[in-house]
């Protein structure tokens, strides 16, 4: 289990690593936090020619609050992020304390969570709940990228060879809006082999705004529209709520693999956006009172 | 002699360094020149070898060899092969056996995933790994046997072609009258179990160092085993050598779990190579190697069927059983034979009949590994023990309170012979009490109270017993050599590994007691050959009773002879002299203790005069016993179902047990927590998965679940100490026993939970898929 061998480049500036990337194209692989990568590249599953060690680049680790969002510097770690966030974000920061372990989030990165973009990653899902933006730079400048473009199959992104994700941007829900995230692990710290966020806002008791998102159940994280639009404008009863919840299972195109079927992964989504909603909606209508 | 050091609670001795980060482990076995080792693994289940072709890898850069069975043929001889019947179990048993030699490099054929066909030596591990991926195998696929049932039967792809079948075991045995109890029986309880393969998977991988002395034609090699000893007989038979000539020395382990009690290819080719280069040589086996190509264990099938009366009383017992050998019969009757031996535990039944077959398929090899057929039969067991209950409406407690041998009926003669070829016997203990004693700790019986008022809220509690009697402490024997030194300190050398389970604390109280010195005046050393001329090892819960009994025979030699230097020096008559706390003294006169330094020092001849006495303060004892000891527990699981999703939640875990003598109940704790997480391992987390072709799936610890801390309930132990009298300390062994009973007690537990969905759970590990799926066939 040693990696094969590779060239190692670590650039201290955005441009430097562009440089690099554009120079090595499919070659190049970008080692930030190395939770992901350093496995495969142990297991010899990752054979870049060239890696490039962003870690010293200057400027991507802040985590600033700006217009409403949180902007997250690429390298900020998870166990920072969960530390910054301060009441201001509660999904988010139930979503994070289900990565790994702390020892994995102290050194795994939120902008290498995004780019590595496993289907089962609470990350990418909970970036896709809340309508979140992934910045990218490249040569030719700067793209902005909804996360529900950016997510394209497992493992997969837009982004190009000689892009850099640089920031990810979490728009801050409205205050008063409840939030419910219920996944299913074989232990804990493990991917999830299925699991549900939610974000609901409530006005005169009808929902206003719900935005549902499943992961591990799939090629990417996704938006339950089928469940949104079951909701949206209605009042939230557990009939409806349950009606909602397998509407979006139906649609659902789950996979299976070694610890669960996809009939499994369908039946539990279904369940956990319940749970979720259920939650979200309780949590929304606590804090209308 | 008093006892001030054993049964305390003495804080482990070796922890300061393993909490520092100061183990040293073979890893850390650092010497000048040292060449990496890395191995070409078979790709193919089964596949015949056309053409090696190595050229590449020859000259990649830092290779300076590689080699195949061809360049090693006049080394190659085959690997050890263990599990004849003893004398006593061959004469009551006719057992079918057939075991192959497994040679260290594949010779024409491959017959698992992982098998070895090429080593490469080169400068670091990197670059013997890229030279490893430059060889080129023409490999000729063939057809696998994957299902041990399938592969039992005739026309499946044979694994050993010689053979004519798949099947390396087989037996039938049988006590009392079976047919007549089944006849008479009101009931008759049939039910086909299914033990998955999972393994011992210590923290520590395996590996080895081996560094090759020209000059004086010596070998030293460090090998993270539990069997130095063993590892020598095998290095000094293929290689010719004289034992002398082979020290094998284990360094701290990290984890054994019979997982590194098995005799290894890589055990012989690192040594090997070492000779052949006149270089040393280090291999430290990585996870991806481990996981396909250290010993696998447990796999096996029961078809168990219990005759009961309407009461609960069981009358009889039928059992097929089936056990996947993997590729290699490596271990003959041990896994089989310990299956049966173990089969009926603490149930009073008199009528048995079991049909066995171990059977050879295209995977790895299957060894022992902590429990060694106990956990799978007392599965089979317990969980049809549960479903007779269920059948007979009777609670499961009591169903075990009407069948358990009560403590008045020991010693119980099972009429047949133990492994070891020994009557089987059970020679102290109080099933029963455990029982209650478990039962109370757990709070049985407030938990059914409670248990429907949580239903009918939707939270689904269960509750689960399993329990077991465990032949311990396997013989004949251990070594233990404990010799004085000139400033009156003590090293007790021991064929007995320590792996982990605090030997360096335990044995140096079982010495500082047996020899009359403090606890620090002790230092232990475990598994270095040339500590002790003989010894065997750590697994089958041996150590404790057969090292710590050597231990203490040879203390009490030793102390004999520093009583008699210590009479002449004091001039008194020995009877009058007695040792404690590292003094000598004329028993009543205080005033006259001198420290052993001073009887050792005084017994050295010097230009003046000869000593008080020889200065020999050294003995070397090999306890043996007579046959094994019975350990025993009584498991309870409570657990909660999420009948939405399938997850199970350990809400508490509690363990009643009597292992006898306690040395050290802190380690004795540690002990059972940990056999008891494997055996949640086993209960809910850990398989290896295969597919049809032989390819194994679970290849990384992110596909093979161990579990960790954070899925352990709270775990509380009751320790009921019936000594055994079959050793002068009273102690029976403890090592295996938490793994044994937690995948039946949580399974029932499970099960317990589901009563309303009427779930059967048949096959562990019962995951949240398969859980859920059992929930929704059934509602």
């Amino acid at each position: 289990m040693k990696p094969a061998p590779f060239e190692y480049v670590d650039p201290r500036t955005v441009d430097e690593a562009l440089d690099h990337l554009h120079r090595h194209g499919e070659e190049a692989k970008v080692l930030a936090g190395g939770q992901s990568l350093a496995p495969m590249l142990n297991f010899r599953l990752a054979r870049p020619a060239v890696l490039v060690d962003i870690n010293r680049v200057a400027g991507l680790d802040g985590v600033t609050e700006t217009n409403g969002a949180l902007r997250v510097g690429t390298l900020v770690r998870q166990r920072h992020l969960e530390r910054a966030i301060d009441g201001r974000f509660p999904l988010l920061a139930a979503g994070l304390k289900l990565i790994g372990h702390t020892a994995i989030r102290v050194r795994g990165t939120v902008g290498g969570s995004i780019a590595h973009a496993d289907p089962a990653a609470e990350l990418p899902a909970l970036l896709a709940c809340c309508d979140g933006v992934i910045l990218t730079r490249g040569r030719r400048g700067e793209r902005s990228i909804a996360a529900a473009e950016f997510f394209v199959g497992p493992l997969m992104t837009a982004l190009a060879p000689d892009e850099l994700v640089v920031e990810t941007r979490w728009p801050l829900p409205a205050p008063g809006t409840g939030w419910g995230l219920h996944e299913v692990a074989r232990r804990h710290g493990d991917f999830a082999l299925v699991g549900a966020a939610a974000l609901v806002a409530l006005s005169d008791g009808q929902v206003r705004s719900a935005r549902v998102a499943v992961f591990g159940c799939g090629a990417t994280p996704t938006r339950a529209a089928a469940a949104e639009a079951t909701l949206e404008g209605r009042v939230p009863t557990v009939a409806l709520i349950d009606d909602a919840a397998r509407a979006a299972a139906s649609k659902l195109d789950p996979h299976a693999d070694l610890h669960a079927s996809a009939e499994y992964r369908r039946r539990v989504a279904r369940t956990l956006m319940t749970r979720a909603l259920s939650d979200a909606i309780s949590r929304a209508s606590g804090s209308a009172r | 002699m008093g006892a001030k050091y054993f049964g305390a609670a003495v804080r482990r001795r070796e922890d300061p360094r393993f909490l520092r980060g100061e183990g040293r482990y073979l890893d850390d076995v650092k010497v000048a020149g040292l060449l990496h080792a890395a191995f070409l693994r078979a790709p193919y289940a089964h596949a015949a070898i056309r053409a090696i072709r190595t050229e590449r890898a020859r000259s990649a850069p830092g290779v300076v060899a590689v080699f195949t069975f061809a360049d090693l043929e006049t080394w190659m001889k085959p690997l050890p092969l263990f599990g004849a019947p003893p004398p006593g179990l061959a004469a009551a048993i006719a057992f079918e056996i057939r075991q192959a030699p497994q040679f260290a490099l594949c010779r024409d054929r491959a017959r698992y995933v992982g098998e070895i066909v090429a080593m490469v030596v080169a400068d670091s591990r990197a670059r013997a790994e890229d030279a490893a991926e430059a060889i080129e195998v023409d490999w000729e696929p063939l057809p696998v046997a994957t299902d041990m049932r399938q592969a039992a039967e005739a026309g499946a792809p044979l694994v050993h072609e010689a053979w004519g079948t798949n099947v390396g075991v087989a037996f039938t045995h049988a006590i009392g009258n079976v047919e007549a109890a089944f006849a008479g029986a009101d009931v008759v309880m049939s039910e086909t179990f299914h033990i998955q393969r999972y393994v011992g998977m210590p923290l520590e991988s395996r590996g080895a160092v081996a560094v090759w002395d020209r000059r004086d034609g010596a070998l030293t090699t460090w090998n993270s085993t539990q069997v130095s000893h063993f590892v020598q007989q095998g290095l000094a038979s293929a290689l010719g050598l004289p034992h002398h000539k082979v020290r094998v020395i284990a360094p701290d382990l990290g984890g054994g779990f019979g997982t590194k009690a098995s005799g290894y290819p890589e055990d012989h080719l690192v040594p090997i190579a070492a000779i052949v280069l006149g270089r040393p040589v280090k291999w430290v086996e990585d996870r991806r190697e481990h996981m396909m190509s250290a010993a696998h264990a447990r796999h096996q099938i029961h078809a168990i069927s219990l005759a009961a009366r309407r009461d609960g009383t069981i009358l009889g017992l039928r059992d097929r059983i089936w056990l996947d050998l993997g590729a290699y019969n490596v271990w003959g009757i041990v896994l089989p034979y310990n299956t049966v031996a173990h089969l009926i535990g603490p149930h009073r039944i008199r009528n048995m009949r079991v049909d066995v077959q171990a059977v050879t398929t295209h995977k790895t090899p299957n060894a022992p590994y902590r429990g060694a057929g106990r956990p799978e039969t007392v599965f089979a067991m317990d969980r049809a023990v549960d479903r007779l209950a269920r059948e007979l409406k009777i609670d499961p407690a009591e169903i075990r309170r009407r069948n358990y041998i009560r403590a008045d009926e020991l010693p119980y003669d099972f009429g047949m012979p133990y492994r070891d070829g020994n009557p089987l016997v059970y020679d102290s203990g109080d099933f029963p009490a455990a029982l209650e004693a478990a039962l109370k700790a757990a709070d049985y019986d407030e938990f059914r109270r409670g248990q429907a008022a949580l239903r009918a809220r939707g939270v689904y509690r269960g509750i689960g017993i399993s329990g077991y009697v465990e032949g311990t402490a396997i013989g004949p024997f251990e070594g233990a050599t404990v010799k004085v030194d000139l400033g009156g300190r003590v090293l007790v050398a021991t064929g007995a590994v320590n792996s982990g389970q605090g030997h360096e604390t335990s044995f140096a109280q079982v010495c500082a007691d047996a020899l009359g010195v403090p606890l620090e005046h002790v230092t232990v050393v475990g598994g270095d050959t040339a500590g002790v001329p003989f010894g065997v090892g750590t697994f089958a819960s041996r150590s404790g009773v057969t090292a710590g009994n050597s231990i203490a025979d040879a203390c009490h030699q030793v102390r004999a002879k520093l009583v008699k230097a210590a009479a002449a020096l004091l001039e008194a008559a020995p009877g009058d002299v007695d040792i404690e706390d590292g003094q000598a003294f004329v028993r009543g006169v205080p005033a006259s203790a001198v420290p052993l330094a001073r009887v050792v020092q005084a017994s050295i001849p010097t230009f003046a005069k000869p000593g008080v006495a020889s200065p020999d303060f050294e003995a070397t004892a090999y306890h043996h016993v007579p046959t094994v000891t019975f350990a025993s527990a009584v498991h309870v699981a409570q657990v909660e179902v999420d009948v939405g999703t399938g997850h199970v939640t350990l809400l508490r875990y509690v363990v009643a047990h009597d292992c006898g003598k306690v040395i050290n109940p802190l380690i004795v704790d540690g002990q059972v927590h940990g056999g008891v997480a494997q055996g949640v391992g086993g209960a809910l987390y850990e398989e290896m998965v295969y597919d049809e072709q032989g390819q194994l799936l679970t290849g990384s610890l992110m596909d093979y679940l161990v579990p960790t801390a954070m899925e352990l309930p709270p775990l509380e132990t009751v320790h009921l100490e019936f000594p055994s009298p079959r050793n002068p300390l009273g102690m029976k062994g403890l090592g295996e026993g938490g793994a044994i009973s937690p995948p039946a007690a949580i399974a029932n537990a499970i099960e317990d939970a589901l009563q309303p969905f009427g779930v059967d759970i048949t096959a562990t590990p019962v995951s949240p898929a398969r859980l859920l799926a059992l929930i929704r066939e059934t509602a």
